[in-house]
């Protein structure tokens, strides 16, 4: 069969490197700059280690019911004082919490860095949360619950989660909690956590866009150089113990038209060595071209899903490798076995070297992609600072997963992948009789 | 050879038509190592009829099911080697197709893209494996209450154009469609001269033109596509569809036939869509990613602020013909559809009798002026913009969309806000029955 032409166009190829400035301020604070001239525009990407895995025991979602009502008020601005800031400049701010992170990140024209800059300083500092803004949070808090509890791939994937980890450890708590729990969270509660939680020694600020350097060390050295606390004390999070055998549990819900298939493991840490084999292996099993194996398999040959892949969840501690596959109910079964094919025969036969060398030079490659927006750099130099990557971890990346061998993927996969010892969750219109 | 330089809407851009009728534009952003290329075919939902409904998106699917010189198992990996993206949508009035990768991918890209305007196979087996694919993607929107919703109200607003039908397809539809139907379908439309194609990247615009005249020259020209004539009547009086359905939350949205983006309304009632709900851009492709600046939007202070709604959004997208303008809002629980249905109704009935202020035209300017920026920061966005454009209307609405909003007058929005009247309305309401 004919093959590809590959007739060369001159290309402008430039060493990568993206080099930022990286400094502690007195404080403990991080700030990471650089500066691009992409457009006029500025991404700060700011970040303070206090995410889910904070929520008091008892209240899983209060972090994210805070992170809710964090920018709607502070100890020198009214709610309206800041929307009214927020607005008139055009700005796009997204407040989320994760496991570990509760994150602003924030887009600005050039020109408003400095004003936005020490607006974000504001919210992250001193918060006032106010009684009545808490009360309209909660109200959109409990009904986006709602909604998640009517979603057949959120109740699978939180499902999977609390099996996985089990109700005792932080990464089986549902981020947002549950509705009883949040009503009972009051402005006193949220105003303990933070005090307890926010810290300059857990923050780090990244600015990425145009602006200079000096710059904009000064103006984060302004918002948040001055801040004194202590440092927290640290979450004790437990190493999650991994499943003897095979689970599965079912959460019917007859009023949908699909089923999902949420299938898992504990998998390794970030800061595990192997993390890089398993971040080939994954790539391979369930995202190079449309779902590796996985897609190829389930939905290329067999067509019966329009979504299944893998996801690899870089954590502190061992993080989840999740399958997840959307399929009508009656192909829930044969979904599920052709998973525990694939994964079988990946486990004993391994990848080939052409699938290795596939997934490698689609990760090294995907890096200029990457880190072709303000908002990508700012993204990944803040997971790099989070994970103790380096400042150069750009640079180094690629030589990382050139170090990887076959045999280094297939270890992983005899350690990441065994169907006998799988926890499964199906949610949807599916009748396990 | 191309004949270049038949017009040039914007300096950076560089247009081109091939002899048989492709359309080249090229744009040079030398920001990163990367090139983005769009190929678009003016396809899409509205080209339809019954019968055949879903078979643009059927028809994209199939496109990436292996090419006379590309095998089937090739055809999604062979970008990502590059480590490049690639993808595909279908809406109502146009089908594309992408790849984005290191610029030394630029050939294989063109080539990938050449294959799929000429060549592709379109084998049985592959056209059923894919039924049930798309029956899956269909099934998985009807999960989502809120999809659902709009996909009804969409088909209820419109009685005889045919933006009537979801760009999915009815489930008969997909059940009965053959593979000579698609392949049909396919020769149809995907053609050079029903074509566009965008690069963007670092690149050099004349080494590119010789790679796009080498790799597309050949393909001939096909009979240009019948289009659909139907003009949707002028709606009378307002229409509502009301879904009974299990479910955890109540939804409301409420569409008005809008103008096209060749309609001198159209950018006076974005501005009026700014000052209710938040300005969002126009780029579909990425607008909708971010949250838009709407904390003092008119609807959001109305709705969220007072806690009975959890979520605002309005809606305006450009098309080719009058689509809609859509609102849509979600309840927080215990809260009826018909208290947000009521203060929804009178907020805009304020707006269209005062009219908004000269404060908030501002405001809305300053907001989309922001997000124009903010949606050029990468060259796929770019490209997206030049590509989706050019196909609905001109590379130059692209071009000129700063001046465009800046050039809106009070008394424009104003007129504008006279199509927010009850005799053009559809609601639409999804709400569940109480548990229990």
């Amino acid at each position: 069969m004919a093959r590809i032409a590959a007739p060369e166009v001159r290309t402008t190829n430039r060493p990568v490197g993206l080099a930022p400035f990286r400094t502690v301020l007195p404080n403990g604070a991080v700030v990471v700059v650089k500066e691009t001239q992409r457009t006029p525009s500025v991404t700060m990407n700011v970040a303070v280690r206090s995410g889910a895995v904070c929520d008091p025991v008892g209240r899983p979602g209060a972090m994210n019911l805070l992170t809710r009502v964090i920018d709607r008020g502070t100890m020198a601005r009214s709610a309206l004082q800041i929307a009214e800031e927020l607005d008139g400049r055009g700005v796009t701010l997204s407040i989320g919490v994760t496991r570990h992170l509760v994150s602003i990140v924030c887009t600005c024209l050039s020109d408003d860095f400095e004003s936005l800059m020490s607006l974000l300083a504001e919210i992250i500092i001193s918060p006032s949360l106010p009684e009545d803004e808490l009360a309209v949070r909660r109200g959109e808090v409990i009904t986006a619950i709602g909604q998640d509890e009517d979603s057949p791939a959120v109740r699978s994937t939180e499902g999977l989660m609390e099996m996985l980890y089990g109700p005792d450890h932080p990464y089986g708590w549902r981020l947002k909690g549950s509705r009883a729990v949040v009503e009972g969270i009051g402005r006193e509660d949220l105003l303990e956590l933070h005090a307890a939680r926010f810290a300059p020694s857990e923050l780090t600020a990244v600015v990425v866009g145009d602006v200079e350097v000096a710059t904009a060390l000064d103006i984060a050295n302004r918002a948040f150089g001055r801040w004194q606390v202590p440092p927290p004390v640290p979450v004790p999070l437990g190493r999650p113990s991994v499943s003897a055998i095979r689970r599965r549990a079912v959460i019917p819900m007859m009023n949908k038209a699909q089923t999902d298939i949420a299938y898992g493991f504990i998998s390794v840490a970030r800061s595990d060595p192997a993390f890089y084999a398993h971040w080939l292996m994954n790539n391979a099993l369930g995202q190079y071209a449309l779902g590796g194996r996985l897609g190829d398999s389930i939905r290329e040959r067999q067509g019966m899903a329009y979504s299944v892949s893998s996801a690899l969840e870089a954590q502190i501690i061992e993080g989840p490798l999740l399958i997840r596959a959307g399929v009508s109910p009656e192909n829930v079964d044969r979904a599920i076995a052709s998973i525990d094919q694939e994964l079988a025969n990946l486990r004993s036969e391994g990848l080939t070297e052409r699938e290795l060398t596939e997934s490698r030079n689609y990760l090294i490659g995907s890096m200029p992609r990457t880190l072709e927006t303000n908002a990508g750099v700012a993204n990944f130099l803040q997971r790099a600072e989070v994970f103790g990557l380096g400042t150069d971890f750009d640079v180094r990346v690629n030589d990382l997963l050139r170090e990887v061998t076959l045999d280094d993927v297939n270890a992983a996969a005899r350690r990441a992948l065994d169907p006998d010892r799988a926890s499964i969750v199906v949610a949807g219109p599916y009748d396990a009789q | 050879m191309a004949t270049l330089a038949e017009a040039r809407p914007s300096a950076r851009i560089r247009v081109a038509t091939l002899d048989n009728g492709l359309k080249v534009l090229i744009q040079e952003e030398h920001t990163a190592p990367l090139a983005s290329v769009w190929c678009w075919y003016k396809v899409g939902s509205k080209d339809e009829r019954p019968g055949l409904t879903g078979a643009s998106h059927w028809v994209e699917h199939m496109n990436f099911k292996g090419t006379t010189n590309i095998p089937r198992d090739q055809v999604k990996g062979i970008i990502e080697q590059f480590g490049g993206s690639w993808n595909g949508y279908t809406w109502i009035d146009q089908t594309t197709y992408l790849e984005t990768a290191t610029n030394d991918a630029l050939d294989r890209m063109l080539f990938i893209e050449a294959e799929r305007m000429a060549r592709c196979l379109y084998h049985p087996d592959d056209c059923e494996s894919e039924r049930t694919v798309i029956i899956s993607e269909l099934n998985g929107g009807e999960n989502d209450p809120d999809q659902f919703l709009d996909q009804e109200l969409t088909a209820t607003a419109f009685k005889a154009h045919p933006y009537r039908h979801p760009t999915i397809g009815w489930l008969s539809d997909l059940q009965s469609m053959t593979r000579d139907d698609l392949y049909g379908y396919y020769r149809r439309y995907y053609i050079p001269n029903n074509a566009v194609l965008v690069i963007v990247g670092d690149l050099e615009t004349e080494a590119v033109l010789r790679r796009v005249e080498h790799y597309f020259g050949d393909i001939p020209a096909g009979p240009e596509p019948l289009r659909q004539k139907t003009i949707e009547p002028v709606q009378t009086g307002e229409r509502r569809v009301t879904i009974r359905k299990d479910g955890a939350t109540a939804y409301l949205k409420v569409a008005y036939h809008a103008p096209a983006i060749d309609d001198a309304r159209f950018f006076p009632l974005l501005v009026l869509d700014a000052v209710l709900t938040g300005a969002k851009g126009v780029n579909l492709w990425s607008s909708f990613r971010e949250p838009p600046p709407q904390r003092r939007a008119r609807l959001y202070t109305a709705l969220v602020e007072r806690g009975i709604a959890s979520s605002i959004s309005g809606a305006l997208l450009p098309t080719e013909q009058p689509f809609l303008y859509y609102l849509s809002a979600t309840a927080t629980t215990g809260t009826s559809l018909a208290t947000i249905e009521g203060v929804l109704l009178e907020e805009l009935e304020q707006v269209r009798a005062r009219g908004i202020t000269l404060a908030e035209l501002d405001k809305a300017k300053a907001q989309l002026g922001a997000r124009f920026v903010f949606d050029n920061d990468s060259i796929s966005s770019i490209a997206h913009q030049i590509g989706y454009f050019e196909t609905i209307a001109s590379v130059d609405v692209f071009s000129g969309l700063s001046a465009r909003v800046q050039a809106v007058t009070l008394e424009a929005v104003n007129d504008a806000a006279q199509l927010l009247q009850t005799s053009n309305r559809t609601v639409g309401l999804f709400d569940p029955p109480p548990v229990g």
